[in-house]
């Protein structure tokens, strides 16, 4: 093939019905809030861990929901609160990312 | 000479036999539950006489004269001490009695017990008057005790509490057991004091009960119901809340070796939870407690949760918990309930690995004496960060700024979680951050973060300090001169800061030099946490709005016209919802200076 000096993006495409999203569904039972978020970014924005890992609870609800993997975002999270402080819906992050890394891949676990 | 044995003692020597068993076996299974440095440590502890001496001192006073109970309130109080010191002493001139008349039986345990149905008046026993004068007044201070108690449990409001717990069904079967032994013993004094001898309080009985009977057929009967009462009282007592008679005594000696909680279940941990009375002190203390739901989350129900093995409960009440720790600072026994929880947490085990090898926090360009940390929550409320700085600006000193773009988090949070591990090596971060600023005074505007940099950093040579204190110590020096206005402020107490750290005079001195000061319904150690505390790991937004409206009533109580309080997260959790205006300290005083 000619080399024209780039490349296709590689596809973004999300398969809801391939991914799984059971821990999507867990969140819902145990933090049903989650589905409150308007993704406006408050938490990104204060985020003391975003330098260190890219953690952003927006982008952490949003993986969540398309079944992406978010435990490396979550390595970084300090649990210092303040996205709890700042979210305007009142979503409690911070229960939310400890439920995240109590349940994540419970499944394979058990 | 009377018998030496009848048949009725059988009940109280089978439950005295038991309890004393149960207590000696429970007490050889918790040591052996200590980690073996603990338990060294601990053994070491008995034999020196600095603490052995504190150890009796802290027992007589706490476990039967209740000195903490009558500071709270004295009919509560008298309640107690007259059960358990009247109690103690009918038991130690029980044994006195028989040690002076009836020597050979002093054995028998059960012989300074019933020693009124075993031992006749005799020329030899009418010189122990003042033995027998004792007796009676003993009994007497325990049965007002016993009168005050069956008060309590209707109008438990004049003993100053508002909220009681609700007992369990073997609760009661030790609490009517326990309210029954003394009129008993009365009785059946009352019924042989012709024989016995007897004072002030028997003599009479006896001529009432005989002019009456005329007979003695229910003089054994009633020593068999005395017997009986003890005896099921004794059956019950470790599986009630008198559990916390003897464990009390282990617990004393424990702390004072200064032991901490290693497991929410096992050693120091298990000790607590059998040495709480139940008394439900704890529910009045509990901030959460404004909202009658939350009752059942209070410490008290989580140690009697503890005791069923009710995990699923178990988990709930820890999760929920603030850790402000009021139910710490009013427990009478000194239970220590949020570090229960806490050890409760850390047991969790978590799928996602915490690294934080890549975490880089900022050191400042500039060196100086002084560093200021300002930490997460100062970072969220810039207003105070830049309030310190203009007072540090205005005192003239040089300092560097250590997290301006941005720092690490304290790890305060990541402990108040349970997990530890990561903690210590957020923590290493943070302090080598710390250590690089060359600073030798560490200045600090958030109590959470000033709470785990004084007990966990270990920071040698770094004098560690909130700026409520710093900036007292200026003005005291005259480096800041604030003037005085007519405003009115409350100063609330943020929990690391009172509680945590002790420290309550400095912030109020400060603010008297630019203000004037009211005082909360509930203040210093009695302080109400705010309710934003980063403690409770479930609590959510909508459930802290009524907490937090419960704490801005008993801080308005005197109408102030503001607010004042040192702790970042507070302020923003009161200025959510609070109708006057709140600033941090430093916010009042830069701007009177």
């Amino acid at each position: 093939m000619t080399d024209f000096g780039f490349t296709r993006a590689k596809s973004s495409t999300v398969n809801l019905d391939e991914v799984d999203t059971s821990l999507y569904r867990k969140m819902l039972q145990v933090e049903p809030d989650v589905k409150r978020c308007m993704e406006c970014g408050s938490c990104s924005a204060v985020c003391t861990a975003a330098p260190l890992s890219g953690m952003s609870v927006r982008k952490v609800i949003h993986a969540l929901e398309r079944g992406v993997d978010i435990a490396p975002m979550l390595s970084g999270c300090m649990l210092c609160g303040k996205c709890t402080m700042v979210c305007p819906r009142g979503i409690n992050t911070r229960h939310l990312i400890l439920s995240l890394e109590r349940y994540y891949k419970e499944e394979e676990k058990a | 000479m009377r018998p030496d044995f009848h048949p009725f003692v059988i009940p109280f020597c089978a439950g005295m036999a038991f309890v004393l068993g149960y207590c000696f076996f429970g007490m050889i299974h918790i040591l052996f539950q200590l980690p073996r440095r603990d338990r060294r440590h601990f053994l070491l502890s008995l034999v020196n006489p600095k603490t052995a001496w504190k150890n009796i001192r802290d027992i007589f006073l706490n476990c039967l004269i209740h000195v903490k109970l009558w500071k709270r309130n004295p009919l509560l109080g008298y309640m107690h001490s007259s059960i358990a010191f009247g109690w103690f002493m009918l038991i130690l001139l029980g044994h006195v009695e028989v040690l002076l008349f009836a020597p050979g039986h002093l054995s028998k345990f059960y012989y300074p017990i019933f020693f009124n149905f075993f031992v006749a008046k005799s020329e030899e026993t009418i010189g122990g008057a003042v033995l027998f004068f004792l007796m009676d007044f003993f009994l007497l201070v325990v049965l007002s005790g016993i009168t005050l108690a069956i008060i309590k449990r209707v109008r438990s409001l004049w003993f100053g509490m508002r909220r009681t717990t609700r007992p369990s069904v073997l609760d009661m079967i030790g609490l009517y057991s326990l309210w029954a032994i003394f009129p008993l013993r009365l009785l059946a004094e009352g019924f042989t004091a012709h024989i016995s001898g007897g004072s002030f309080l028997i003599i009479p009985l006896n001529w009432i009960v005989r002019g009456f009977l005329g007979n003695e057929v229910n003089m054994v009967p009633t020593w068999w119901a005395y017997s009986i009462a003890l005896g099921v009282f004794m059956a019950v007592l470790p599986f009630t809340r008198y559990m916390h008679i003897p464990s009390e005594m282990l617990l004393i000696p424990f702390r004072n070796a200064g032991l901490c909680i290693r497991h929410p279940r096992k050693g120091f941990a298990k000790i607590q939870v059998l040495s709480c009375p139940g008394c439900g002190v704890c529910i009045d203390a509990c901030p959460m407690s404004a909202k009658k739901a939350n009752i059942k989350d209070t410490t008290v129900y989580l140690n009697r949760q503890i005791r069923r093995r009710n995990e699923k409960r178990i988990e709930e009440i820890s999760d929920k918990c603030m850790m402000c720790g009021k139910c710490t600072a009013l427990c009478q026994v000194g239970v220590d309930g949020p570090l229960i929880r806490q050890a409760q947490r850390s047991m969790r085990k978590y799928a996602v690995e915490k690294d934080y090898s890549a975490a880089v926090s900022p050191t400042p360009v500039e060196k100086a004496e002084v560093a200021y940390f300002a930490g997460c929550m100062t970072q969220l409320t810039p207003g105070i960060s830049r309030a310190v700085e203009s007072l540090l600006k205005k005192a003239g000193v040089e300092y560097a700024f250590i997290d301006r773009e941005g720092g690490l988090c304290c790890g305060r949070p990541l402990m108040m979680s349970g997990r530890i591990k990561e903690a210590r090596e957020l923590m290493q971060k943070t302090k080598e951050s710390i250590l690089a600023s060359g600073c030798k005074t560490l200045l600090l505007s958030c109590p959470i973060c000033y709470r785990v940099f004084r007990e966990e950093y270990e920071l040698e040579g770094i004098e560690v300090i909130h700026h409520s204190v710093y900036f007292y110590n200026l003005v005291k020096e005259g480096r800041l001169k604030p003037t005085r206005s007519d405003i009115h402020f409350v100063y609330h107490d943020p929990c690391e800061l009172g509680r945590g750290s002790g420290i309550y005079e400095e912030p109020r001195k400060l603010l008297r030099t630019s203000c004037y000061l009211v005082e909360a319904a509930k203040n210093r150690e009695e302080s109400v946490c705010c309710s934003g505390s980063l403690g409770s790991l479930t609590l959510g937004f909508a459930d802290r709005k009524e907490l937090t409206e419960a704490a801005l009533r008993n801080l308005t109580s005197d109408i102030p016209d503001a607010i004042a309080t040192a702790c970042p997260l507070c302020r923003s959790t009161f200025r959510r919802y609070s109708d006057i205006p709140v600033s941090d300290i430093a916010e009042v005083i830069d701007s009177r200076t």
